[in-house]
């Protein structure tokens, strides 16, 4: 077994799926029969109308993560899921911060601990100022450290987004799942197709 | 004069307007369904005025609980290789159902089930009888969906059906809300459901793969197959004897495959598992090459995982890609319906004997023999044993019969010892192991077999569970053999206490009631026997009985099933006592 297979990292799972009441409870519980948190969950329109997709983000071993993605794409109206390392996807997440003004007006050195985080202004009022970031968790979490001190009042942080760098869209794959007769490709989870890879005989 | 039967209404023409009632009951009768087993209720009602009119086509089985109606559904779909099809009303109804739907689930059971559901504007409202019944059924459902348009229910009917019943089998729950099932539509046909486009029922066969295992079959020297109910459910018997008998290779089951094979086949080596025969569970870490054919590793076959077949190259052949490398790690996955699998590969495996290999598989039974089975069946006590009610039984019937277990000693001692002739012979809760299930189910089962002898075997713990079905039995004359082994404890936690906890026997000492004057209560004859030169008189006498017979039978009270593997023990550390 390859050393990835026993060790615990994030994982982003995307499920591409029909738009169906009760599916998101049925992936849920997944996760959850077997006492896993999912640490980010977003749910989104995919590039194909109609089809919508899930982020999901697990901290897991490779061996757990392949049976669960296995596990959803046995529900009916799951077409496909894919599991991704952090290195194998584009990921951002969103924050948003809520400041006294005042701190702002009255201390430059917020505003430049601000402009290097990359921080935008969303929204201005007399009482407080809010702020957003977009980046990997670090960066997010980094101005949480920052702000503290300058009386941070709310903070919010978004699921995880993440387009998988070697995926080429679904648009042909789903005409594949409409056609009666699906190749390989479409039919077997990735995990199955690259078993040569894995294991040897 | 003699009566007409009830003709059922023909299939409207299109645009005809119709209720959502009669759209569902056209759906059933158009899949093929000829037998529901149901219970009314306030949130159902619409569905059961229209059945009145459907009778003709529809016989519906009036239950006397929801559990024994589901448990009766899988019965009959197990008998039957058909869906089965069950009613209930919503809330307390629904509810009912769901300790047969986890069964269903587990053990791979097609069935569809229909719930009512309080009308759609009363949703999560708390109104009376509603029930969340999406959000409770869906960890033990295949699939299930919430109708609340008429419009819907011939598309969502066809889909129920073809879910249900394609790739690997399992329970659908369709829930109906009152206000769809009065609702009036131009009805527009019925068709049924051939593809949807999330769903993959069967994965295209992989030839390199079944290539790679007839390699490792040709080259093995101690070849072994496991199989389970998959070879059932692919209808896949002829199949997998062909398979077999060109190979040469000893075959073992698990208790959900029991039959797929006949029992005195020369290369049926018995069962698997925790209670099973103990050749195959010490072969299972002896041989070199294992072959998995529909089964699913479940831990009560497999013993302590990390000491299991490690010596051994796996080839799994499953038509759920979710159960390779699932529990044991696959050398070669032959992921598809073994229907078409198989042959594939017996094509290309050599044509070998192993008679020496298969020997010692007799060795090991002989041993089996002389520590257990002997004992167990032809007993030098005084008190009458299980296996040897079994023994006579089998003997009686000569493997004809039905058997439906409930869960426990009994249901061990049964499917060991059991002989079966044909497939689809052995109805038992194997994944679940639902205490309750064998009598409604054994009642499903015969309307599922018409011409077959079904006969359950229920130990007096769980009888009292599913008692009231008698009730079933009485009103749909149906003709069900009822086996009663009572040991007058709940045994088989018993056996564990005695085994594992010192012998401290907490609250599995059961009282049982007069089980013969019950019986007759409902109008069944029965007859109870606690000497053995009765036994066989009396196990004739419910055999030839023309109707249902319960007859029950006092065994000696502080049996033990052997062999066992303990748990957390390993295949090979199988204990003869
Ligand atoms: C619904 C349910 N409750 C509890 C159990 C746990 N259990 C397994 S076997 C058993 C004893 C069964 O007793 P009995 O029906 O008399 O059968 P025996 O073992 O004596 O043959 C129990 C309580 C179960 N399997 N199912
Ligand atoms: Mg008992």
């Amino acid at each position: 077994m390859s050393e990835q297979a026993i060790e615990k990292q994030e994982y982003n799972i995307t499920v591409y799926t029909e738009n169906q009441i009760g599916l998101l409870n049925r992936i849920a519980m997944i996760f959850s029969r077997r006492k896993m948190n999912i640490l980010s969950l977003n749910t989104s329109p995919s590039e194909v109308e109609g089809i919508h997709r899930f982020n999901i983000v697990v901290h897991e071993t490779q061996e757990v993560v392949s049976k669960i993605a296995r596990q959803i794409e046995k529900q009916i109206e799951v077409l496909k899921v894919y599991f991704n390392t952090n290195d194998d996807v584009i990921w951002q997440e969103m924050a948003l911060y809520k400041v006294p003004t005042q701190v702002i007006a009255e201390k430059a050195k917020v505003e430049r601990l601000l402009r290097e985080n990359g921080a935008r202004v969303v929204a201005i009022r007399s009482d407080y100022t809010v702020f957003e970031t977009t980046g990997h968790r670090e960066e997010t979490d980094n101005l949480i450290k920052v702000l503290q001190p300058y009386g941070l009042i709310e903070f919010v942080r978004s699921a995880r987004v993440a387009i998988i760098k070697d995926s080429d869209g679904f648009n042909r794959k789903l005409r594949e799942f409409e056609r009666m007769e699906p190749g390989h490709e479409v039919v077997e989870n990735e995990f199955l197709n690259s078993r040569d890879k894995v294991f040897s005989m | 004069m003699l009566m007409q039967e009830k003709q059922a209404p023909a299939l409207p023409e299109t645009d005809t307007m119709i209720s959502g009632s009669q759209a569902l009951l056209h759906a059933l009768v158009a899949e093929g369904t000829d037998t529901i087993f149901g219970y009314p209720g306030g949130a159902i009602m619409p569905i059961y005025d229209a059945l009145y009119d459907f009778e003709g086509d529809l016989k519906h089985v009036l239950v006397r609980h929801e559990q024994g109606g589901i448990h009766a559904g899988q019965g009959y779909a197990r008998s039957s290789g058909k869906v089965g099809v069950v009613f209930a009303t919503s809330g307390p109804g629904a509810t009912n159902l769901v300790t047969g739907l986890a069964d269903a689930q587990i053990d791979s059971t097609p069935l569809v089930c229909i719930t009512g559901q309080v009308f759609a504007h009363l949703l999560g409202t708390d109104a009376f009888q509603e029930a969340d019944v999406i959000g409770i059924t869906t960890p033990v459902t295949k699939w299930n969906y919430q109708i609340t348009d008429a419009t819907e229910i011939p598309e969502v009917l066809a889909k129920a059906f073809h879910i249900a019943r394609s790739g690997r089998p399992g329970p659908v729950l369709i829930d109906i809300t009152k206000n769809a099932q009065l609702q009036k539509f131009a009805f527009k046909g019925y068709t049924p459901c051939e593809h949807i486009r999330s769903y993959r029922p069967k994965p295209i066969v992989r030839k390199e793969y079944i290539k790679q295992a007839a390699e490792l079959i040709n080259k093995a020297k101690k070849p072994f197959v496991l199989w389970g109910q998959g070879v059932m459910l692919g209808s896949a018997e002829q199949e997998f004897k062909a398979f077999l008998e060109k190979t040469g290779i000893p075959a073992a089951w698990t208790i959900m495959g029991a039959g797929a094979l006949p029992s005195d086949h020369p290369q049926n080596v018995g069962m698997l598992g925790m209670h099973g025969n103990y050749g195959p569970n010490v072969m299972t870490n002896e041989c070199d090459v294992l072959i998995a054919i529909g089964m699913r590793f479940d831990d009560r076959v497999t013993g302590r995982l990390d000491k299991y077949a490690k010596q051994a190259q796996v080839i799994h052949l499953d038509i759920d890609p979710a159960e390779i490398d699932k529990n044991v790690k696959t050398t070669v996955p032959v992921w598809g319906d073994c229907k078409e699998t198989l042959p594939l590969l017996t094509q290309l495996v050599e044509t070998k004997k192993h008679t020496d290999w298969l020997a010692k598989f007799r060795e090991f039974e002989q041993k089996e023999i002389d520590a257990v089975i002997r004992e167990e069946l032809f007993p030098t006590t005084e008190e009458m044993t299980m296996g040897e009610v079994i023994q006579q039984l089998n003997e009686i019937t000569n493997g004809e019969a039905i058997i439906v277990t409930d869960v426990g000693q009994h249901q061990m001692v049964a499917c060991r010892y059991a002989k079966l002739n044909h497939t689809r012979s052995n109805i038992t809760s194997g994944g679940l192991g639902t205490m309750g299930f064998a009598l409604p189910a054994a009642i499903g089962a015969k309307f599922g077999a018409l011409d077959r002898t079904v006969v359950a075997v229920i130990g007096d713990g769980g009888v009292q569970m599913t008692i009231q079905e008698l009730g079933t039995i009485m009103q749909s004359g149906i003709d069900v053999k009822i086996l009663i082994l009572n040991n007058q404890f709940l045994g088989m936690v018993r056996q564990w206490q005695e085994l594992f906890h010192e012998r401290r026997y907490s609250f599995v000492d059961i009282t049982s009631p007069d089980y013969v004057t019950v019986a007759k209560g409902y109008g069944i004859p029965g007859r109870s026997v606690n000497k053995r030169e009765e036994l066989r008189a009396a196990l004739e006498q419910m055999l030839s009985n023309p109707g249902s017979f319960l007859l029950e039978v006092m065994v000696t009270k502080e049996n033990n099933v052997f062999p066992m593997v303990p748990q957390g023990c390993s295949v090979s550390e199988i204990r003869l006592k």
